[in-house]
């Protein structure tokens, strides 16, 4: 019998390093100390720190279930219920883009599948174009147009000497930016920085926009999650799309449906015609077949039955603004131990001015490594933690545990 | 700020940034696809897609299928929480053991890496990614003919393709020869994708000693076999669709696999598959699996949870696994009494030509032989919808339809 050679081909693969964020939860889960908290990964925790299947969801999936519905291959674009309802909750029902049909949806694996999805876009048809990303950005969103192969750089954004938004830096690294670049804005609920632009941040940044001719580029991943509630998170977009910009935007349900598992997200492309928008829908399908030939079909019905449904869909706002209202309060607490405990006389206030599920404590690496192995607090290198992962009973833990950080270690 | 606003919208009147995207063309198998849903023909027939629908023409949702949702809705335990990059753990040991065998040398050696991906086809490309950016060799060989959206995995992967010999228009059946010279002419250490059972589109499968007689010249020329399976236990039986994998296997070397459930289980829209990495030791294997992960991070994250709980629930169940295998059998039953019926329709009405095929081929499809001309002539006259390259669904037949599509079968052979 011919045997196979003795030396493996894939002899030269290097061990790739875990996954900055995921990995995080791999770590959390191997350690067996019970003062462990996990402030890693965004994704909603309740006040037990139980993972939380939204109420509306169970009741989505026990109708579909009762209906009987077959599986079936969606089109290539995805559940033509989804990406209408997906569109109408992102710039408003009666929005003039989607009355003259100038948008192109096209359903993908939550934010990061709709991301790829853009990246390709831009890829293949503006050849050299550059991706703008704030700095810091969510760390996903380099790999995303690495791996597309499309160039970025970065602008300014956070200024870690006022804990907030270098305004002025941001403006002028957009204006320095070539003609026609793509420029990543988040749609609401930064991360990792938890700092968003006022509304008369945001008109300035869409006037250096449209003067510069740069293509504005949305991730939503947080609409619901910022103030608590859907249409002001969705602001920003149609702030934007009321100027009669093109523009791209990428939305996730992971966070504000609970739907994290179940990989559910639009592409969103605004165009200044529908015929436009036809085209390039129909590319977006092309650049989706030769990565899943289709998109996964159980959480676009769930958002569908929710966000389509008039009664599940108060449900839904009200859930949200629980989740969104648990967060506040745990933020509150948060601050209230820090000031309480710390005696140097260090203004903890910016965490109360940050916004979303994140907050960025203004911690270094050091700092945080400390958290984690002194304090079996698991977060993320550049000094987020999730306050979706935080219980009030743990604020004056976590709070001990950010203060000896923060001054005992450099 | 109203009139500020529109004053910005009339600046913008300008060029679109989007101008230079043109329209794509429409994909083959879709546009038919699209072209039966308008057709007002009561007599239509769908052929084309490969999805199975019972005699009455419905989809099918399996009672295995439908037993396992129920559980899994139940379960008030069970949440959305992001999977892994790699997918749901148990599916993946489950699936590695369906494909491999629970005995298998490799799964007992520890040196299978096994990924959840996005169906076949998900699998696929994070496959061909995964050679293009870590594999020596960036030529892969399909046969000839094969599923139409293969090579746009690899195209997007930026790897180079060739086609080998397979399918013989003048038998209908295997061109063997033909396939082992192209393979044997082939570039030391290149890739073949090889359909395990069940061939898209042909139907046509090597036979055992066939399989036996390809793998020793594929270990002779290094070649790296790379292994499509979405058809096990559609074709004969659960072992015995996997067994070309598992011969690969048993020699000590390293293959891929893509595996799918999408008809097997009837979970198309779920997008549920796996991908497996066969390699020599499990310290190259674990290596590899972190080297996956840095592909699929970027470009979904972790894959959807719900196809592949299903898929799990029913293997790891001893009485919902039997439930599942008895009701796949029904389906390939069917399928298999459906070839006979066609075949003796066509000879009753002594439609000229040799249709043994019809029978000899095996899994959801039939590659009917008929050309391009008499594909047109079958849409239009007899509004019967098939793939371009003359291949039918038989699942998608029923018995009443037969003597419709034998009748039309005949018209486009004698008057075409």
């Amino acid at each position: 019998m011919v045997a196979a050679v003795n030396v493996s081909r894939f002899e030269g693969v290097t061990m790739a390093p875990p996954d900055p964020i995921l990995g995080v939860s791999e770590a959390f889960k191997a350690d067996t100390d019970e003062k462990k908290l996990n402030l890693g990964v965004g994704a909603y925790r309740t006040e037990e720190l139980q993972p939380y299947v939204l109420d509306v969801v169970k009741k989505a999936e026990n109708l579909m279930l009762e209906r009987g519905e077959n599986k079936e291959y969606l089109p290539i674009e995805g559940l033509a219920a989804f990406n209408k309802v997906t569109a109408e909750l992102l710039f408003g029902a009666d929005n003039s883009v989607l009355k003259e049909q100038r948008v192109a949806t096209v359903q993908g694996l939550s934010g990061t599948g709709s991301l790829r999805l853009a990246a390709a876009l831009i890829e293949r048809y503006f050849p050299g174009a550059k991706v703008l990303i704030s700095s810091p950005t969510w760390g996903n969103h380099k790999n995303i147009f690495n791996d597309a192969r499309v160039p970025w750089s970065e602008y300014r954004y956070y200024d870690p000497k006022t804990v907030g938004l270098d305004f002025e830096g941001m403006i002028a690294d957009i204006k320095a930016a070539p003609g026609g670049s793509f420029i990543l804005l988040h749609g609401c609920a930064h991360n990792p920085t938890g700092i968003d632009p006022t509304p008369e941040q945001w008109e300035k940044i869409a006037d250096v926009i449209q003067e510069k001719n740069h293509i504005p580029f949305f991730d939503v991943a947080y609409q619901g999650f910022a103030s608590g509630s859907l249409d002001n998170d969705a602001s920003s977009v149609r702030l934007f799309a009321t100027r009669g910009m093109e523009l791209l935007v990428a939305q996730s349900y992971s966070k504000n449906l609970g739907l994290y598992a179940e990989r559910i997200g639009a592409m969103n492309v605004v165009c200044s015609s529908s015929d436009l928008a036809a085209r390039v829908k129909s590319q977006l399908k092309r650049l989706a077949r030769p990565m899943y030939s289709n998109p996964p079909v159980h959480g676009a019905r769930i958002v569908a039955n929710v966000v389509g449904n008039p009664a599940l869909f108060d449900e839904w706002k009200a859930e949200m603004e629980m989740m969104a209202g648990r967060i506040k309060n745990v933020r509150q607490k948060l601050f209230d131990s820090l000031s309480a405990k710390d005696k140097s006389g260090k203004d903890w206030s910016f965490i109360l001015r940050q916004i979303g599920m994140f907050s960025f404590t203004g911690l270094n690496k050091a700092q945080s490594d400390n958290m984690t192995n002194k304090w079996h607090v698991y977060m993320t290198k550049d000094g987020r933690i999730s306050l979706a992962g935080l219980s009030l009973a743990k604020c004056e833990y976590l709070a001990d545990a950010i203060i000896d950080s923060y001054h005992n270690v450099s | 700020m109203e009139s500020k606003n529109s004053e910005k919208a009339k600046e913008s009147d300008g060029d679109s940034a989007f101008e230079q995207v043109a329209r794509a063309a429409d994909i083959p198998i879709y546009a038919v696809m699209a072209a039966f849903r308008e057709d007002p023909s009561p007599m239509k027939l769908n052929l084309g897609f490969g999805v199975y629908r019972t005699e009455e023409g419905k989809p099918l949702l399996l009672n295995a299928v439908r037993q396992a949702e129920q559980l899994l809705v139940n379960d008030l335990s069970a949440d959305k929480e992001y999977l892994p990059i790699t997918g749901l753990p148990e599916f993946n040991k489950l699936s590695a053991k369906l494909i491999f065998g629970a005995d298998s040398p490799a799964i007992k050696e520890n040196r299978v890496s096994t990924v959840q991906c996005l169906s076949g086809s998900g699998s696929l490309r994070i496959g061909a990614d995964f050679l293009a950016k870590h594999y020596y060799q960036h030529t892969v060989y399909l046969s000839q003919p094969t599923y139409g959206n293969h090579p746009n995995f690899f195209a997007a992967a930026g790897l180079a393709m060739k086609t080998y010999h397979y399918y013989d228009p003048k038998t209908n059946g295997l061109d063997f020869q033909g396939m082992l010279q192209d393979l044997g002419a082939a570039a030391s250490g290149a890739i073949v994708l090889l359909q395990a059972s069940g061939h898209n589109p042909t139907g046509i499968d090597p036979t055992a000693q066939q399989w036996e007689q390809i793998r020793q010249l594929m270990r002779l020329k290094r070649l790296l076999p790379f292994f499509d399976c979405a058809y096990q236990g559609f074709v004969m039986n659960m072992d015995a669709d996997a067994l070309p994998v598992r011969m690969f296997v048993a020699d000590g070397g390293e293959c891929l696999v893509a595996q799918s459930y999408s008809k097997t289980m009837g979970l198309y829209g779920e997008r549920v598959g796996a991908l497996s990495v066969v390699c020599k030791t499990t310290d190259v294997a674990s290596r590899v699996e972190s080297q996956l992960k840095l592909l699929i991070r970027p470009m979904y994250s972790n894959p959807p949870i719900h196809g592949a709980s299903i898929v799990t629930a029913i293997l790891k169940d001893r009485e919902m696994y039997s439930r599942w295998v008895t009701e796949l059998k029904q389906l390939t039953d069917r399928i298999a009494t459906l070839r006979q019926q066609l075949h003796l329709a066509l000879l009753d009405r002594g439609t000229p030509g040799d249709w043994s095929h019809i029978t000899r081929q095996v899994g959801m499809f039939s590659l009917t032989g008929l050309n391009a001309e008499q594909v047109a002539f079958l849409i239009k006259e007899y509004h019967i919808y098939m793939s371009p390259d003359g291949r039918i669904n038989m699942a998608g037949l029923s018995s009443k339809a037969v003597p419709y599509l034998a009748d039309a079968i005949h018209a486009a052979v004698t008057l075409v």
